[in-house]
Parts: C-alpha cells; sequence; structure tokens
C-alpha cells in the first residue's frame, strides 16, 4: 500500500475542547506550501437516474491537508465525496461524468476496480456503522479481507489502529466485546480506527460528527489533527465552525435553482484556503453562508 | 396521596373518559386473544400427551412396526422415527443450502432485474401449491421411474421446504441494514466478500431458525410422503432405495385403524413427533442465542 511520506506538515497544537467555540482556523496558516494534488476532478457531474444531483465540479484535493466540503442540505457534497472512492456505484442508477484523477490515475476508467479504489480511499460514515462481530474482529476486517492471516501481525494492526483512533487505552481490556456495545462517539472512533487499520491513504468522511456530542466531537477531531500527517482528509460536515477548527481547505456548495425547468441541482460554489473562505470569501453566496443568512 | 391531590392546584389525575375506557377494552380484547390462541395449543398438547405417554417406553421407541391387530404393549414405532429422521435430515440438506444460495441471489446479486423477479414469484407461487399436489408431482416424475424410496421423499418435502426457506432468508437478509454493507465495500471488500462476511453473519441467527421452522414443519407433513416412501414395519436404513415410512405416515395409517391398540401406538407416536419438534426448537433458539452474541 502506498504511504504518503513527503511534506509532513507540521503539527500545531491542537485547541482544546475548551476552545470549541473557538472560530480561529487552526493551522491551515502553518501548511503554507501545497502538496501533491491527491484527487483532481474536472467539471464533474453526477447523475441518479436522470436527476443532475451536481454540476461540473472541478477541484484538487492535495495531500496531509484536512478539505472541508460544507454547504446546505441538497447541495450534493455527499455526492461528490462519494463520488472520489466510488461509493455511489452502490447506488442504482447513479452515473457520472467528467473527469476524477487519484493521483493521476482515472477513478473511473473502465478497467478500473471499484474495490481497489476503495482499499486505498477509505470513508467514515455519518452514522457509526461497526459489524455486529467483536471490537478485535471490527479493525482486523480490513486486513483479513486483504489477506492477512498471521494473528501477531494483526493483534498489531488492532492496537496500532486503536491507538490513532485514541480508543485504546477505553477498549483494550474488551476487545473481544461486541462493537455495537459502544457508545456513539467510541463506535465512531472504532469505525475511524477499522478504516485506519487498512492503511488507506486518503479517508472521506461524511458528517462524522453530526451524531455525537461536542465531547465526543471533540475527540474526532483531535484525532483527526493528529493523524493527517499521514493521510489525506476530506471531510463533509454541515458544522461550519467544525470546518474552521479542522481544515485546511474549504469548498462551499450550494444548491442552483433553475426557475424555468423548476430543477435545481448541486454546484461548486468557491473553494479555498479555509480562512480565506470565511473571511475574505470571494462570493456573495459564500459570504452568506458563513456569515449565517442563508442556509 | 388524595390529600396531596386536592391540597394541589393542579390536579394530575387522568379524567374519567371515553379514552380511559377505550384503553381499558383494547387490554382486555388482547388478553383475551392471546387465551384463545393459547386454549387449542394446550388441548392439543395435553390431549396427546395424555393419551400418548402411557405408551412411551424405550422398546416402544424402538421396536419395529407390529400389524394394526395386535395390543399396546406389542412393537413400537422405531422405523418410523428412524424413517422421519433420514427423510426429513435428506431433505434439510437438499433444500436448506439451495433456498439460502437463492434468497442471496434475490437480494445481493438480483436486485429487481427479470430474473429475480420471475424466482421471487415462482418461490410464492411454490409456497402456495398444496403438499399433496408436491408428493403427486414427486410421485410422476420420480417414483413412477425409481420406484419408492426415502430420497423420493426428501424431493417432496424439499421442495415445499426451499419456498420457506428462500422466504424466510429473503426477509433476514433485508433487515440487514445498508450501513453494514457500505463499510464493507468501504474497506474494499468485494460482493461476495460482502456477502459472506458482513450479510450472513449479521443475518445467520434468523436464517438457521427460519430452517429450523421449516424443518419442523417438513418432519411433520404427511401428504408428500403418502405416494413417495409408502409405509413399512421395519427399519429401512437406506434411505436411498427402499420403500420407507416416517411418523407422519404411521399416525395416519394407526389413526384410520379400528383397533385401541394401533391407536394407542398412533398416540405414542404422535407424541413422539411432537417431542422431535420441540426439541427443534429448543435447538433453534440456542443456536440463535450463539449467533447474535455480538448484536447487541
Amino acid at each position: 500500500m502506498e504511504q504518503p511520506e513527503q511534506n509532513v506538515v507540521a503539527k500545531t497544537e491542537m485547541p482544546k475542547p475548551a476552545a470549541l467555540q473557538d472560530t480561529q482556523p487552526s493551522d491551515a496558516a502553518v501548511s503554507g506550501t501545497s502538496g501533491e494534488h491527491v484527487f483532481n476532478t474536472k467539471n464533474v457531474s453526477i447523475y441518479y437516474g436522470s436527476f443532475r444531483a451536481v454540476t461540473d465540479v472541478s477541484l484538487t484535493i492535495y495531500e496531509n491537508e484536512i478539505t472541508a466540503f460544507i454547504g446546505p442540505s441538497g447541495c450534493g457534497k455527499t455526492t461528490v465525496l462519494r463520488t472520489l472512492n466510488r461509493m455511489n456505484d452502490l447506488v442504482p442508477g447513479a452515473r457520472v461524468e467528467g473527469d476524477v484523477d487519484y493521483r493521476g490515475a482515472p477513478v473511473y476508467a473502465p478497467d478500473v476496480s471499484a474495490t481497489a479504489v476503495r482499499r486505498r480511499i477509505g470513508m467514515v460514515f455519518q452514522k457509526p456503522n461497526p459489524f455486529p462481530k467483536s471490537i478485535y474482529d471490527n479493525i482486523a476486517y480490513g486486513p483479513r479481507i486483504n489477506g492477512e492471516r498471521k494473528k501477531s501481525k494483526l493483534d498489531e494492526i488492532v492496537e496500532r489502529s486503536l491507538r490513532q483512533a485514541a480508543l485504546w487505552d477505553e477498549v483494550k481490556n474488551r476487545l473481544n466485546k461486541s462493537g455495537l456495545a459502544l457508545s456513539g462517539g467510541q463506535a465512531q472512533r472504532l469505525c475511524i480506527a477499522r478504516t485506519l487499520a487498512v492503511e488507506p491513504d486518503v479517508v472521506l468522511m461524511d458528517e462524522p460528527c453530526s451524531a455525537l456530542d461536542p465531547i465526543a466531537t471533540a475527540a474526532i477531531e483531535d484525532l483527526m489533527r493528529d493523524i493527517k500527517s499521514q493521510y489525506t482528509i476530506v471531510i463533509v460536515t454541515h458544522n461550519m465552525q467544525q470546518a474552521t477548527r479542522v481544515s485546511d481547505r474549504t469548498a462551499f456548495f450550494s444548491v442552483l435553482r433553475n426557475e424555468k425547468s423548476d430543477t435545481r441541482t448541486g454546484v461548486l460554489v468557491e473553494y479555498d484556503r479555509t480562512e480565506n473562505i470565511f473571511q475574505n470569501p470571494r462570493d456573495s453566496r459564500t459570504q452568506a453562508y458563513v456569515t449565517g443568512r442563508m442556509g | 396521596m388524595t390529600v396531596a391531590a386536592e391540597q394541589s392546584k393542579v390536579n394530575l389525575r387522568e379524567p374519567p373518559s371515553w379514552r380511559r375506557t377505550k384503553n381499558r377494552i383494547a387490554t382486555v380484547l388482547m388478553v383475551l386473544a392471546f387465551v384463545l390462541v393459547i386454549i387449542p395449543l394446550g388441548f392439543v398438547l395435553f390431549t396427546v400427551i395424555a393419551k400418548g405417554a402411557s405408551i412411551i417406553s424405550w422398546s416402544f421407541l424402538t421396536s419395529s412396526i407390529p400389524v394394526n391387530v395386535a395390543p399396546a404393549n406389542v412393537g413400537g414405532i422405531g422405523p418410523a422415527i428412524v424413517g422421519t429422521i433420514e427423510i426429513t435430515a435428506l431433505a434439510t440438506v437438499m433444500a436448506v443450502p439451495l433456498g439460502i444460495l437463492g434468497a442471496v441471489y434475490l437480494n445481493e446479486y438480483g436486485g429487481k432485474n427479470w430474473l429475480a423477479r420471475l424466482i421471487g414469484f415462482m418461490s410464492d407461487v411454490m409456497t402456495g401449491v398444496p403438499s399433496i399436489v408436491m408428493g403427486l408431482f414427486i410421485f410422476s416424475i420420480w417414483v413412477l421411474h425409481f420406484g419408492f424410496s426415502g430420497l423420493a421423499g426428501a424431493f417432496a418435502l424439499g421442495c415445499l421446504m426451499l419456498p420457506i426457506v428462500i422466504r424466510s432468508t429473503d426477509e433476514m437478509l433485508k433487515l440487514v441494514p445498508d450501513p453494514l454493507r457500505e463499510a464493507s465495500y468501504a474497506l474494499g471488500a468485494t460482493k461476495s466478500r460482502v456477502t459472506l462476511t458482513v450479510v450472513l453473519p449479521a443475518a445467520i441467527a434468523g436464517i438457521v431458525s427460519g430452517a429450523l421452522l421449516a424443518v419442523a414443519r417438513a418432519a411433520g407433513e404427511t401428504a408428500p410422503l403418502l405416494f413417495t416412501i409408502l409405509t413399512v414395519t421395519t427399519v429401512n436404513k437406506n434411505v436411498f432405495s427402499g420403500a420407507n415410512t416416517s411418523l407422519p405416515s404411521q399416525i395416519f395409517s394407526n389413526a384410520t385403524s379400528p383397533y385401541v391398540g394401533a391407536q394407542a401406538r398412533g398416540w405414542g407416536a404422535a407424541l413422539t413427533l411432537i417431542v422431535i419438534a420441540f426439541v427443534l426448537m429448543v435447538v433453534a433458539r440456542f443456536v440463535t442465542a450463539r449467533f447474535t452474541r455480538y448484536s447487541r
């Protein structure tokens, strides 16, 4: 598995949970230079049947950064996220137009295996979805389907992943207990650990904190900052404070309504460094959204 | 309490009203419905135990079947027990894997394509086929060419079990939440992996109890066996050839006989069959509990 090693961003001291209301961009300013392009999308439109959910999205996602997708409901940010690792293939009738390149390789070329794509590009979902298996088996699931059989190696992976997800100390004495017995925040960290266990290159997160309380949210945000030096993260969030707290770049999506044909579609309005999106947005729609006058 | 209620300005007591009456009526009706359901079951159990328990003994369970005129203390139902176990086991081996695979196809692979729709529809139709018709069907395509055998009976029972297994497995697979499938796909699993390592384990408890219900149902079937296995009086260990017998067939033939001894043995056989079905249910419970260890 490919491991990004270069361009490790200097980790800043992360804000303590007390700073939850802090709207200062965290460490966006530190990562002054842009890393390698992990994703390049060009004029991507996504359809569900005849409904065009998203139109003409072009953006670049950089290595070892946290990129946030924000925007009102129905603007297609989750759709775009799920397009990056071909999760939308599972939706009957979903179709992608335009180019999605992952490190130079077209994700939607006919000979590309969605399975191979997803092994490199992991995903964490909105609702924690641990398997009805033990905590250990939840984490070992990914390595096992990739052919890892050795107990010692699996033990090592389970411990490393749970440590990365800041869950090890809480569960190390009950690894054989059901993953469903965990609290919401723990279950979500378990899902993150499960994703990290296969050592993906990119971690996509679809509103990972929307079902969690502020303390669990802070724990997950800490975790994201911790693992950023090794992974590239894309996160969809409804919480603008969260975007400002964790992300380096922010993409603002909005809904474009066509009055004549009475259709609507999601568009990418503005994509920039997070501090610019929140402090000097170029588009009036972005400004209206981030200041709370819309959406 | 009444004092407190009188002193307080707010009245928290529920006012006597039509709503309260409706609630009472509904509760009473529900209890009544439950009792009504239990009564026939209780009667059946009571009668079978009362009439069958006295005859049960080790020699009754293992001896060969005597002629109908024999008194109650002669012979037993050994061949019928062996036959029921052989035939039902063979039918299970044929129908359960096939049914589970069929349901997996319907739910995980077929989706809404025409083949899946057709199979789903045909399996529903098959559920409605009377069991005696299934027996006739096997009689005409198998027994007429190869003769009576436990195998023919197993075919007939398997045909009856198949749609039940397909339907119950399908329902269980539908209950597996999609986020679990997505989680597995997102880790790079292929469809077959997702099915084998996530979907089936998550549904296994329901699948097993559905299959065992189908087994219990098949074990109690008489009609499909009438033209497929006949009845015999000695144990036939070879399920693949030669006539055989089963508990339901034996109950049927004994119950229609005018001799007191045969009827008593029929009651004994009925009790034995109920006990076998009961054991299967208990096993189903245990298996379910074993498999759902991680589901909460």
